[in-house]
């Protein structure tokens, strides 16, 4: 190692033609660690997404039992406000008589609602990420009659379906099932 | 901007208004490196690189972790089971903390070996010491965070230490604490700072590497680089080589990560902490071992006390042996006053050179052993030596020492023959011209 | 410099082989080692020893004993199907709340759930188990020195006393435990469970199995951990002895 002083070269400052050179060698190396170095990288990232125990978090139950007809209620599913809506007989025809092609996002009321009488959706503005006023008694429900959000002014109907404003989508429907007419499991 | 060195117009835009491609190229290309450096060189370049992973792994687990004293402990086994490679990011951040201080240890001792603390280079040894230090307080404030019960008493131990302090000891103990024991104040305070340190050490590593290059490496021969013939390029001589000595060491280290990942740990530190019951044995992780030998070291009855015994209590002294043996290393460049630098050329010093490495290994194992007879015996007489060597033996050889002639230049053939007739004198070739 | 390298070397050995030797004193016999299918560098854990694992602790050491860092999910690991686990889970309570009503109430453990611990809190365990608290096995192979091998001994260490030992009143004597008192009374008898799988289950047997399951509820990583680590140890050898090459050749000129 420190033998090689001993051989005093005049090839000390050759360091230019060693750097040009591009042979097999310095080509599979290369490959290699950059291979390596995306491969350590990965972790890194995926580390990010969500741990083992986030995605099996558990699902919600609900009792539908205290829900009157008309009324809308608020629960958290997965750190997410969901919108349990028990319908009236109005509400449903208002929400079906819908042409899909006045939608934004055609999508029939039917297979939004597995039961008519009950909408379930993710409150979650499919623009920007607010919560859409409307669930509580009193608050603005927009021009048809759903749900209006305040931040930049869109309205859904009362299946949820985007009609006005700048949000893209319809309300996500969340899995969900009845365990009974009056316990529904989300997620 | 025409006469730009850079060829691609874009490098040759950028550089022309923030410098940083001239840096590098002048940094990597034009810096002459001494062409004999061997591979007691590449540790400095692989300690930079374990920083790098440490800092990259711990960012990534403070996203996780949780530092309070109810989840602590529930928040790393969350980690090692639940996040997505977890595990592997915990044990390369534990084993590498393991692995930074193999390698700065075998840094410092190389430093001591080929004589890299002397003139010119007193500050960029003193740098090191600092970053060494850093690194000591960085290390045990992050085996604090898992909460286990050696976290739990090793903080307990440690930050008793203080208390050693005449007077002001106990104030001092409770401000550490934030509280009246180790508890979450102590354990929030501690996550700050271990996240802090690690940037004050990229600090003083850049300050380090500035010092370096004022200067330019020593060399196993330790004489002065004289025209270019001595020297090579950092790049691509020294980046290839250390990139060689970069896949070495990772092959070692991910055996330790893959297949013995707790090997250098302790298992008590998988048992929560508890402060209610002390462990049988505390002992600090391994790379402190030497210290805490040295501290245990200095009791009532110990010889190495009784010259001292007037002036303080053994628990004080044990403290500030501890600390002094640090902080002898700050002046280590004016203690060894010889004017040749690599041990090759100074048959004594390097005798007592080894003999200093067997005596940090001694105090190492000391320092695990329980504190009882024969071993705090060993122990006593190993930190007698460790002060010995570095008070009176290196201030004696400098004086007395016939070192070898040193050879004219590094691309010289070493002369071989005509050994001690040379002085020390004979050695000013060292002194810049 | 070789015989320089080497002595370090040397030296470090002796210290790594002195330290570690200093952590397996402790009062007690060394463990015997025991033949372990997770051993090794290439070691995976037995299927049939994890599943019977966890009925003897499910059926024995549960009583006393939490694994609160498993969740049930978990299970899904070691072979069994996402039935059988809905089922294990359903068979415990857990505590959910509170409810509209402002109420705490029991309800069947789901996958997701962790492992129920048979008391709520310590003060609940030590006031069952005569003062002794039963400690949290998950990670009982890692905090303990000897791991494996250590368990082992200690569910199959219960032997009567020496003559000039005294035990006392509610302990029982035990080989490989530190001081040999133990508080925990013997917990494995000759077909103390009934394997679905015919396996005799002696106590040995019954101690390797409980063993291995709690070695994976304390490393479930472990498998996974081996695999990438052969991969990744001969990605780098390949990648070492390229450099070298390139070093090789990009110091040629020099010499």
């Amino acid at each position: 190692m420190a033998s090689s002083a001993d051989k005093a070269g005049d090839g000390a400052h050759g360091a230019e033609e060693g750097e040009t050179r591009r042979d097999f060698l310095m080509l599979a190396t290369g490959a290699f660690g950059a291979f390596g170095a995306a491969a350590a990288a990965w972790p890194l990232i995926d580390q990010m997404n969500p741990a083992a125990d986030t995605l099996a978090s558990s699902s919600t139950e609900v009792n539908l039992e205290p829900i009157k007809p008309g009324q809308r209620v608020l629960i958290k599913w997965r750190g997410k406000p969901v919108f349990i809506v028990r319908r009236t007989k109005a509400q449903i025809d208002e929400a079906r008589a819908v042409k899909l092609a006045d939608l934004v996002d055609p999508e029939t009321d039917e297979a939004r609602a597995k039961k008519a009488e009950w909408l379930i959706i993710v409150g979650v503005c499919t623009h920007l990420g607010c919560i859409p006023a409307g669930t509580k008694e009193g608050e603005l429900k927009g021009e048809f009659g759903g749900w209006f959000c305040p931040c930049h002014g869109s309205h859904y109907d009362t299946s949820g379906r985007i009609r006005k404003g700048p949000a893209p989508k319809n309300l996500p429907v969340p899995a969900y099932e009845f365990l009974s007419d009056k316990l529904v499991k989300i997620g | 901007m025409s006469d730009s060195k850079f060829k691609n117009p874009i490098v040759a835009w950028i550089d022309y208004r923030l410098p940083v491609f001239s840096f590098m190229e002048h940094e990597l290309h034009e810096y002459p490196t001494p062409k004999n450096l061997n591979y007691w060189w590449n540790f400095g370049s692989l300690a930079g690189i374990i920083l790098v992973i440490m800092i990259v792994t711990g960012i990534v687990l403070a996203m996780h972790y949780t530092a309070h004293t109810a989840f602590a402990f529930d928040s790393v086994e969350r980690i090692m089971r639940d996040v997505n490679y977890g595990w592997l990011i915990r044990y390369v951040h534990m084993n590498g903390a393991s692995a930074f201080f193999i390698v700065v240890f075998i840094h410092i001792f190389r430093g001591m070996y080929f004589g890299s603390y002397k003139s010119p280079r007193e500050i960029l040894w003193i740098l090191g010491v600092v970053i060494m230090l850093i690194m000591m307080a960085t290390a045990f404030l992050g085996y604090v965070l898992p909460w286990g019960q050696m976290s739990f008493w090793g903080a307990t131990v440690i930050t008793n230490l203080f208390s050693a302090i005449p007077i002001v000891g106990d104030s001092i103990v409770t401000l550490l604490w934030g509280g009246f024991s180790v508890d979450n104040p102590t354990l929030n305070r501690f996550f700050s700072l271990h996240y802090l340190l690690p940037f004050v050490l990229v600090g003083i590593v850049v300050l380090h590497i500035v010092a370096l290059h004022q200067h330019g490496s020593n060399n196993p021969i330790g004489i002065d680089t004289k025209s270019p013939q001595d020297t090579i390029p950092f790049h691509p001589y020294y980046t290839v080589k250390d990139l060689f000595g970069l896949g070495v060491f990772l092959v070692l280290f991910f055996g330790f990560v893959f297949f013995a990942p707790n090997y250098l740990g302790h298992p008590d530190n998988y048992i929560e902490a508890n402060p209610l019951v002390t462990p049988p044995h505390i002992v600090p992780e391994w790379y402190f071992l030497p210290f805490y030998a040295i501290l245990r070291s200095f009791t009532a009855d110990a010889l190495i006390y009784l010259p001292i015994s007037w002036l303080m209590s053994a628990k004080l002294a044990g403290v500030l042996a501890m600390f002094a043996s640090i902080m002898v290393l700050f002046i280590l460049p004016w203690l060894d006053h010889s004017p040749v630098r690599s041990a090759r050329f100074r048959p004594l010093y390097k005798q007592f050179f080894w003999l200093l490495v067997i005596d940090c290994i001694i105090l190492g194992i000391c320092g695990a052993k329980p504190a009882e007879a024969p071993w705090t015996y060993i122990a006593q007489a190993a930190t007698a030596y460790y002060f010995l060597h570095f008070i009176v033996i290196l201030p004696l050889l400098g004086f007395f020492e016939k070192t070898k002639p040193l050879p004219t230049s590094i691309s010289e053939p070493v002369l071989k023959g005509g050994g001690g007739a040379s002085s020390a004198a004979s050695a000013k070739p060292m002194e810049k011209a | 410099m070789r015989k320089y390298l080497m002595s370090v070397a040397a030296a470090v050995s002796v210290a790594v082989l002195a330290s570690s030797n200093a952590m397996a004193a402790g009062g007690a016999v060394k463990p015997p080692e025991q033949q372990w299918s997770f051993s090794g560098l290439f070691g995976t854990f037995d299927r049939g020893s994890l599943q019977r694992g966890f009925q003897v602790y499910n059926e024995v050491c549960s009583a006393c004993h939490s694994v609160r860092l498993l969740a049930y999910r978990n299970l899904m690991d070691i072979g069994f199907t996402e039935d059988q686990v809905k089922k294990i889970a359903a068979a415990k309570e857990v505590t959910d709340g509170p409810n509209d009503e402002g109420e705490m109430f029991k309800r069947p453990a789901r996958p997701s759930d962790r492992f129920v611990k048979p008391f709520p809190n310590e003060q609940a365990a030590r006031a069952g188990n005569n003062g002794a608290f039963p400690p949290d096995l998950t990670l009982m192979t890692k905090a303990r020195v000897g791991g494996a091998d250590y368990l082992h001994a200690l569910l199959t260490g219960y032997k009567q006393p020496p003559k000039d030992k005294k035990v006392a009143e509610g302990m029982s004597y035990n080989l490989y435990f530190a001081g040999n008192q133990i508080a925990m009374a013997p917990p494995l008898s000759e077909g103390a469970v009934e394997y679905a799988d015919k396996t005799k289950a002696t106590v040995a047997q019954m101690a390797h199995d409980v063993t291995t399951f709690l070695s994976w509820a304390a490393e479930p990583e472990l498998e996974w951990r081996k695999r990438m680590g052969v991969k990744v140890i001969l990605f780098l050898l390949i990648l070492t002895g390229l450099l070298y090459g390139v070093k090789r050749k990009v110091w040629s000129d020099l010499h």
